[in-house]
């Protein structure tokens, strides 16, 4: 159940402000309608969304350091803006949960995916698995939600490409969950170079609805 | 209950166009002189409203903090308010001695309000020009805010706005709750408020 609590997209870590790249996708023209949100998440879940899940089940194992998790994380996210976004939406998250867990010994500043791990690791009966999960399944949960919004699409037809990339998840899942306690060279570190990009084009730009 | 040790957090709220970035500068106006002061804006879709502020030349820039909400105001104000508590508390970091910390809130609809885990009091702004049924019609902003501003008076006559309804609506609405009817025009330090303002600071 604690894990269900966690990704609860109404637990209040403030992810709903933030698109995942696809405004960024929507503003270029890259993302117009359902296939190309499918081509977008699919290619979000297998780079950023396996690095990210390798990163939360590697904090979630306990087995490495901190601050050089957290250096790795820093390490895979090229963009300026978007390592200020996955800061803050980390910050946000240990926040939350000091206060909903009561987990006061939480640190207070790290990766978004590094402080997934870390809340499983403190949140009774989760562990590398469910940070796992919990990472890929976001990677691509915020941005179909953010793509409804943009771009008015049908939401069953846009949740239905994220149903169908249920599978893929859980195997990236379990591979970031069997790696966690191997030495941290052995990380992924799948680039998307347009997600850097486009992140770089949306801060700079004048209007936008997310914050990333 | 608010604690002691930091400063009050006052949320200012109410639907687009309703004149909450105007009022947040005529209280930076009214109150800087007096109060260490800083803003949270949450703009819709740009940081104009935080330009606004920085333009007008009200407030240290360094003391203006734009929170984004992707599409959804009244959630980052109410119902997942970490963003904002963030941009909030990184504020009361950097400038210790902190009296009052704006809020404003993104223009939304009728039923946006703050939580009373992100501000300790909040103010709902209507204006005359968004028609004077609008107290009528009530909802959480009108009836349930600590102080209901009907903004804009000064257009009453151009709109056909029936002030005497408006405050009568509002009344009824709002039981013991005060209302302040004010105009940016004629008061552009918005003494009422601000005197409401000094008053929650002396709680």
């Amino acid at each position: 159940m604690n894990l269900l609590l966690l990704t609860d997209g109404r637990f209040p870590a403030g992810g709903h402000a933030h698109s995942g790249g696809i405004e960024a996708a929507v503003m270029a023209g890259r993302v117009t309608g359902v296939d190309t949100l499918a081509v977008f998440l699919a290619g979000r879940l297998t780079t950023a969304g396996r690095v990210a899940a390798a990163l939360a089940a590697a904090a979630a194992s306990g087995a490495h350091d901190l601050v050089e998790l957290d250096a790795e994380a820093a390490a895979r996210i090229p963009s300026p803006a978007l390592r200020a976004a996955s800061r803050t939406l980390g910050r946000q998250l240990l926040r939350t949960a000091r206060s909903v867990l009561d987990a006061a010994d939480l640190p207070d500043d790290l990766h978004h995916p590094v402080a997934m791990g870390v809340v499983c690791a403190a949140t009774s009966g989760l562990g590398p698995a469910d940070a796992a999960r919990w990472a890929a399944y976001d990677a691509i949960s915020g941005p179909a939600s953010a793509a409804v919004r943009l771009l008015g699409l049908d939401p069953f037809r846009a949740w239905g490409v994220v149903a169908a990339l249920m599978p893929e998840a859980d195997a990236i899942a379990a591979g970031a969950a069997a790696g966690a306690a191997r030495p941290l060279t052995h990380l992924p570190s799948c680039s998307a170079p347009l997600l850097d990009i486009g992140a770089e084009h949306h801060a700079a730009s004048e209007v936008r609805l997310f914050a990333s | 209950m608010r604690p002691d040790d930091r400063p009050v957090r006052i949320g200012i709220g109410g639907p687009v166009g309703s004149g909450k970035t105007a009022l947040v500068a005529a209280l930076c106006r009214a109150l800087g002189a007096e109060l260490e002061l800083a803003v949270v804006t949450n703009d819709i879709y740009t940081d104009e409203d935080a330009e606004f502020l920085k333009r007008a030349g009200v407030l240290d820039p360094a003391r203006i903090t734009a929170v984004q909400t992707g599409c959804c105001p009244h959630t980052a104000i109410r119902d997942d308010i970490s963003a904002n508590l963030a941009a909030v508390e990184d504020l009361e970091a950097r400038w210790k001695a902190l009296d009052l910390v704006l809020v404003e809130s993104g223009g939304d609809n009728l039923t946006a309000t703050f939580s009373y885990g992100l501000v300790d009091h909040q103010v709902f702004v209507l204006d005359v020009a968004g028609g004077d049924k609008v107290p009528r019609k009530g909802g959480p902003g009108v009836t349930n805010a600590d102080l209901l501003v009907i903004n804009k008076t000064d257009l009453a006559p151009l709109v056909g706005a029936d002030l005497g309804v408006m405050a009568g609506d509002a009344a009824v609405k709002r039981g013991e709750r005060p209302v302040i009817l004010c105009s940016l025009v004629d008061d552009p330090g918005a003494a009422d408020v601000a005197g409401w303002v000094r008053a929650q600071l002396a709680r």
